[in-house]
């Protein structure tokens, strides 16, 4: 058993465990908190593999922005997590199966690609003399330059989308120098006579 | 090249898929976890992305791994927005509580 098989197995199983306690944990806060464990471990086992660019966007973009985003969200909304938790045990057994269902398919697909051995399609080969940023940046430039750009107009959608979702406009009182100018003193003073001994 | 074979980073995008779709299912009320699980779920698929893209020799799949994660905060950031909005309008996030549009 090699180093990197070693590392392999430790970031694997760390990420697998997160990951069940993600959906399990009974406070949200830990969710998120397993949900960064699971992103840091998976940018591991890509260091691992070799994409090393991608790791460290996996670090920046989720546990630097999303994993954020979830945390800021849960902690600001006042929510009665016991109330959510009801019916917990409800759904286990048809989630159990689902899962089970989905898992056995995805190993009887994977089997048979692994069975099949197919000759590799080659594309765009890894070049080994650049480092991995080199390569990406320079198909990313290129080849992939529309779905470059698409991926901005999806981000520049998602911008304003959030912000128009959650943009409301208080009731403020800001000054009006016109209206304060206007003002009539018919419609802002009004004099009473009150009688002493008695209220208004 | 690879020291780990493929099967491996396969098996785990597996397991790690069924997770997401099965927390889905067993927080069928609140909201912000079954996004959680959406992102493990795409998770998943970009490790299934990079093993393949390291085993074949193509660099096309880190390259669409990107693109998923482009997507994935995308829909992170929409899908808390509603969630918020939500929030605001019903003082709840329960998803059997959204059927106003049910008629």
């Amino acid at each position: 058993m090699t180093v990197e098989l070693f590392v392999f197995y430790l970031l694997a199983a760390v990420t697998v465990a997160s990951g069940v306690m993600v959906i399990s944990a009974r406070n949200p806060v830990h969710s998120v908190l397993f949900l960064i464990l699971a992103f840091f471990n998976s940018a591991g086992l890509f260091v691992l593999i070799g994409a090393e660019f991608l790791a460290m966007i996996l670090v920046v973009v989720y546990v630097g922005a999303v994993a954020v985003l979830f945390m800021f969200v849960v902690m600001m909304l006042d929510i009665n997590f016991l109330r959510l938790q009801e019916g917990y045990m409800k759904y286990l057994p048809v989630g159990l199966l689902v899962g089970l269902i989905l898992l056995a398919e995805l190993v009887l697909v994977g089997g048979t690609y692994l069975a099949a051995d197919e000759p590799a399609v080659t594309t765009t080969a890894l070049t080994p003399q650049v480092s991995n940023t080199v390569a990406i940046g320079n198909l990313l430039y290129t080849q992939y330059f529309y779905p470059f750009q698409t991926a901005g107009l999806i981000l520049l959608v998602a911008i304003i989308g959030a912000i128009t979702l959650t943009l409301r406009h208080r009731p403020v009182r800001r000054q009006d120098i016109g209206m304060q100018v206007n003002r009539l003193r018919a419609e802002s003073v009004e004099l009473r006579k009150v009688r002493s001994g008695s209220g208004v | 090249m690879m020291a780990i074979p493929v099967t491996h980073y396969l098996t785990l995008g597996a397991i790690l898929f069924t997770t997401g779709v099965f927390g889905i299912f067993l927080n069928r009320k609140n909201v912000i976890v079954i996004l959680m699980s959406i992102e493990l779920i795409l998770l998943a698929v970009n490790i299934n992305f990079v093993a393949f893209s390291a085993s074949l020799g193509d660099l096309a799949g880190q390259l669409f791994a990107m693109f998923i994660l482009t997507v994935a905060a995308g829909e992170a950031a929409i899908g808390l927005a509603i969630v918020v909005v939500y929030f605001r309008n019903r003082g709840s996030i329960e998803v059997d509580d959204i059927n106003l549009m049910r008629g």
